[in-house]
């Protein structure tokens, strides 16, 4: 121990009280939020606030490579996936599997508390802080190296390889092998004809529905016998459930005070 | 001797390399493969005979030599050496094994002729003159034990050569099997003989065995007798295990002449006469020996009378013949060579005999039933007399070669044992019986085949000699049939050629005067001979076999044989094997059953932990750390709380 | 302020990461789950580095990072590849060892 021990500054305890609560509401909207989107950007808050504490506990260069690697790299590596794969029914919170939600919710408090107690607990040395105990008293990136590349050499070489393997793993998994011919602009046409009897449309889906009340994505276009075309608004928007009825599906005219599209019951969620 | 006693594991080493190359070689084989068989058997029989010349003209005490290979197996307390022992017992079967060997092969060349499978017929001969040699060369009993397996494989394959594409070839694998499973009981015999024997005298090698016997308790000796008897028993066909020898003649005829009539099945005789020590020295298991053989005699010659198919006949006096050699083998000293010495004539004239009905078949289209034979004297002059030396040296008729062997076998049968003249008479008189009843059906065999006053024939056929590969070795085997026993007999040369290995007999006189023996067999002979030309020769045999009286009803099913075997050992052992089968279906399997039933429940229950979704296994994870974690802490607790209570 | 608030903000965080990955269906939400257990283990790490003055914690730290790194690249490129095949990414539609 050196004696000059470990001093927590009133700056350093402010800025963790502003800044941890934010990070465990970020952190709770993981859980909470419906979008994937939306819990990726609870993430990269929680992750750039971990970068400013990495950086408050005399990390600098840790908390640098936090925003760099995580916020930079991983979460967008994440975003890019989720538009790969779109919206989906999964981003449902409906839990499907029975008693799930309350073995996880209970799984999760108990080891909140069991952490929680056992740090609580436990008799921790008299901080020491890294200023004091770096001998050489050099700063934390060329202390942080000469520990990486001196004592941990090996592992870091280990770990090059690791990365190198992960990489062209991604790329086997991955790879698409062309099992069909090459697809041209005739071939399209040509299987798009033949594909006529299975119900596939020749011609460009028709457009979402254009009325005097409403004109919007969200509305399906109704047809010559009155009826509304489903295949007129957006995938995603009826994945989700976002469509409204047209305002005038199957009837001539409803009452005209109704505000209809404020009024249209919003579908419930399905799963697709 | 010892200057040519490095040629003898040749005698096992040529027809063994024989058949390894047809074996092996397969179809490339085919074209010479018969030829290779017949060298190989050749050059054993030159071998033979080398050793042979060298063997006589030694001393008669120095002719037994023992030539060592070399340790065969060390084992604890048993060393077995590998070793031959050539003495005049297995010269006179060397030279038996390999001459009759040597022409039934260059017989079986033509007689195999059209046969597709001929190369592996040759192999299967040739694995047999090797076994066979390897049987009678042993110095031990465990070598010959090896040998004695290996005729009996021989035996099998080749029983059941024709197993495929005939019509009968069912019944000629059932043959096969029956032969191979009947030899198998013998064989346990033998085994338990070669225990008793290493657990009494410690070990199994001739050299220590044989001059060790006359210390033997006389029970030990019995037991060890009776066990060696079993094996002679299941290997010679003798009472009570003489039904497969009859079903053996599906094999082709050469085989029939080689392995069943004039080799094989005479090993039995051999290893009692080799065994002779050990029988003399329990004269219970001596008795039951000419029990047994006389059993045998009889019954093989009345079978013999009933039988119209002319290869089960002849089967059927072998074994009747073979049980004369037995009767012989119990009678001590006296007997031994007179039968060794009816072994070999026997070999010579029914290889002969085996060979001639071979010949008959052969030029009538693989008919066997001699009812549809008659009058083919005249179409088969060759075959008809070189059969006819046969059956007249089968007869015992002077001074042809079976009378010299089978006369000496009925004088010894008079002479009474340990002063108990009852069994003299009793065992005489049947030998003599057995005679004239041979007489009886031998000659019928003859002038069934050959006499008549017109052919019975069936199809359009045409009989005719085959070629001088067939007829030149039943002329050989016939000059033996007539002359072997005239060399051999008069004077006692053979006795004195034998007396090194199974000792001097004393001569006791029999209970009726020799020339009385003499004259009343022949008469009998010649009674039953004339009884049967006069029934099968002047009077027309008719082509379909008469109902018949009961005995040769019986007859005609050896005596029941089957039957008895199936009620007496078949069923019973269905029997077991039924209740040993519901034993173990309903009480074994049901009670283990208990087992999988409880495994497959436990299963079933925690299968159902595994719902495949990934979020449940992750929940088991993550409860697994918090119940971990949990424990660690309660026993930290609990510790502490033990440490400050101290 | 004790140092132990880091500690005990890394377990909050933690727990919050595992029950995420207890109860989202998506599986790229479920990975952000795990991205968040293995930060809030780095908090840990860092935190414990100072209160020791040793920097191993921190390399160690540095090496989840990369590790994380690399297990979001293959991760990642499962979850596309069930995807491409299954057309779904919902965890529980991967169920084929169901017992």
């Amino acid at each position: 121990m050196t004696p000059a021990g470990l001093e927590i500054s009133g700056g350093e305890t402010v800025l963790f009280w502003v800044v941890a609560p934010l990070m465990v509401l970020a952190a709770l909207g993981l859980l909470f939020v419906r979008r994937a989107v939306h819990a990726a950007m609870c993430l990269v808050f929680v992750m750039i606030s971990m970068a400013i504490l990495y950086i408050a506990q005399e990390a600098p260069f840790l908390g640098v490579v936090q925003v760099v690697v995580y916020t930079g790299a991983v979460m967008m590596l994440f975003l890019f996936v989720l538009m790969l794969v779109g919206v989906d029914a999964s981003d449902s919170l409906t839990e499907t599997i029975r008693g799930q939600r309350w073995i996880g919710l209970l799984v999760g408090l108990g080891l909140a508390l069991v952490l929680g107690g056992v740090v609580g607990r436990a008799a921790f040395p008299p901080g020491a802080g890294l200023a004091g105990g770096d001998p050489a008293g050099v700063a934390n990136p060329q202390a942080l190296a000469r520990v990486l590349f001196g004592d941990y050499v090996l592992a870091m070489e280990a770990v090059g390889v690791l990365l190198v393997t992960a990489a062209v793993g991604a790329l086997v998994l991955t790879h698409r092998r062309r099992l069909t011919p090459k697809q041209n602009q005739r071939t399209v046409a040509e299987a798009r004809v033949k594909a006529l009897t299975e119900g596939v449309s020749l011609t460009p889906l028709p457009s979402p529905g254009v009325y005097a009340t409403s004109n919007a994505m969200d509305t399906p276009a109704l047809g010559p016998d009155g009826e509304q075309i489903p295949q007129s608004v957006s995938r995603v928007l009826r994945i989700r459930g976002q469509e409204r009825p047209a305002p005038h599906a199957g009837v001539a005219l409803v009452d005209a005070d109704a505000p209809t599209g404020a009024a249209a019951p919003r579908r419930g969620e399905e799963d697709v | 001797m010892n200057d040519v006693i490095g040629l003898a594991p040749w005698l096992i080493g040529f027809p063994l390399i024989g058949a390894a190359v047809l074996l092996l070689g397969g179809r490339a084989t085919d074209r010479w493969g018969h030829w290779l068989g017949v060298l190989a058997s050749g050059a054993a029989a030159v071998v033979g005979f080398i050793l042979l010349f060298r063997m006589i003209g030694t001393p008669a005490e120095e002719r037994a030599v023992d030539h060592s290979l070399g340790t065969w197996l060390s084992a604890g307390g048993l060393d077995v050496d590998l070793g031959l022992r050539l003495d005049p017992l297995s010269m006179t079967f060397v030279v038996l094994v390999t001459f009759v060997g040597t022409l039934i092969h260059i017989y079986s060349v033509a007689y195999m002729d059209h046969d597709v499978d001929r190369r592996r017929f040759f192999a299967y001969l040739n694995l047999f003159v090797a076994a066979m040699l390897t049987l009678v060369l042993a110095d031990s009993y465990l070598l010959l034990f090896v040998g004695w397996e290996g005729v009996g494989v021989a035996s099998y394959l080749l029983i059941g050569f024709w197993d495929t594409g005939r019509p009968t070839a069912r019944e000629n694998a059932v043959a096969a099997k029956k032969a191979f499973v009947m030899n198998r009981v013998g064989d346990m015999g033998l085994i338990a003989a070669m225990a008793i024997l290493f657990a009494t005298v410690g070990s199994v090698g001739f050299a220590d065995v044989l001059p060790a016997a006359g210390g033997l308790s006389e029970g030990t000796a019995t037991a060890v007798g009776l066990c060696l008897l079993l094996a002679a028993c299941g290997k010679s066909a003798q009472f009570p295990l003489q039904a497969w020898l009859g079903d053996a003649m599906a094999g082709p005829t050469p085989v029939s002449a080689l392995i069943h009539a004039a080799t094989m099945v005479t090993a039995g005789v051999y290893l009692m006469v080799r065994s002779g020590p050990i029988l003399e020295a329990a004269p219970t298991a001596q008795l039951v020996v000419v029990v047994v053989g006389a059993v045998t005699l009889l019954f093989g010659a009345v079978v013999g009378t009933a039988k119209d198919d002319i290869k089960k006949a002849l089967a059927a006096s072998t074994m009747s013949q073979i049980g004369y050699m037995m009767l012989a083998a119990g009678l001590g000293p006296a007997g031994y060579a007179f039968a060794i010495f009816h072994l070999l004539t026997h070999g010579f004239f029914k290889a002969g005999l085996f060979l001639g009905a071979g010949a008959v078949m052969h030029a009538m289209g693989d008919q066997t039933d001699m009812r549809r034979f008659g009058g083919l004297s005249r179409f088969l002059p060759i075959t008809w007399i070189t059969m006819g030396l046969g059956w007249l040296a089968i007869l015992g008729i002077p001074p042809f070669s079976g009378y010299w062997s089978k006369d000496g076998i009925i004088e010894a049968a008079f002479i009474p044992v340990d002063g108990q003249p009852w069994r003299a008479w009793v065992f005489g008189t049947v030998a003599v019986v057995g005679a004239a009843i041979t007489a009886f059906y031998m000659t019928r065999l003859f002038f069934m085949t050959f006499g008549g006053r017109r052919p019975r024939w069936t199809e359009n056929q045409h009989p005719h000699e085959g070629s001088p590969l067939m007829w030149w070795p039943l002329v050989f085997l016939g000059v033996g049939s007539a002359g072997l026993g005239l060399v051999l007999g008069i004077g006692g040369t053979f006795t004195t050629w034998l007396e090194p290995v199974v000792g001097h007999a004393e001569h006791h006189e029999p209970v009726l005067p020799v020339p009385v023996i003499i004259g009343a067999t022949l008469v009998l002979v010649l009674l039953g001979a004339a009884l049967a030309f006069r029934m099968y020769a002047v009077q027309l045999v008719p082509e379909e076999a008469p109902r018949g009286s009961f005995l040769t009803r019986a007859a005609r099913r050896d005596l029941y044989q089957d039957a008895a075997n199936e009620t007496l050992v078949v069923l019973p052992a269905h029997g077991i094997a039924r209740l040993v089968q519901v034993g173990d279906r309903d009480v074994v399997d049901r009670g283990w059953g208990v087992l999988p039933l409880a495994v497959s429940w436990f299963g079933a229950m925690f299968r159902k932990v595994q719902t495949g979704y990934v979020r449940s296994y992750a929940a088991g994870m993550a409860g697994g750390v918090l119940v971990i974690a949990l424990v660690a802490w309660l026993v930290v607790r609990l510790g502490a709380g033990l440490g400050g209570a101290q | 302020m004790e140092i132990t608030n880091y500690v005990v903000l890394a377990a909050v965080l933690f727990a919050i990461g595992a029950t995420t990955v207890l109860l989202r269906r998506n599986a790229i939400v479920v990975f952000m789950g795990v991205e968040l257990m293995l930060n809030a283990t780095n908090l840990a790490f860092v935190t414990f580095a100072r209160l020791h003055g040793d920097l191993t914690g921190q390399v160690l730290a540095f090496f989840v990072m990369v590790v994380a790194a690399a297990e979001v690249v293959v991760g990642l490129a499962i979850i596309v590849t069930i995807f491409r095949t299954r057309r779904s990414a919902s965890v529980d539609d991967v169920n084929l060892l169901k017992g």
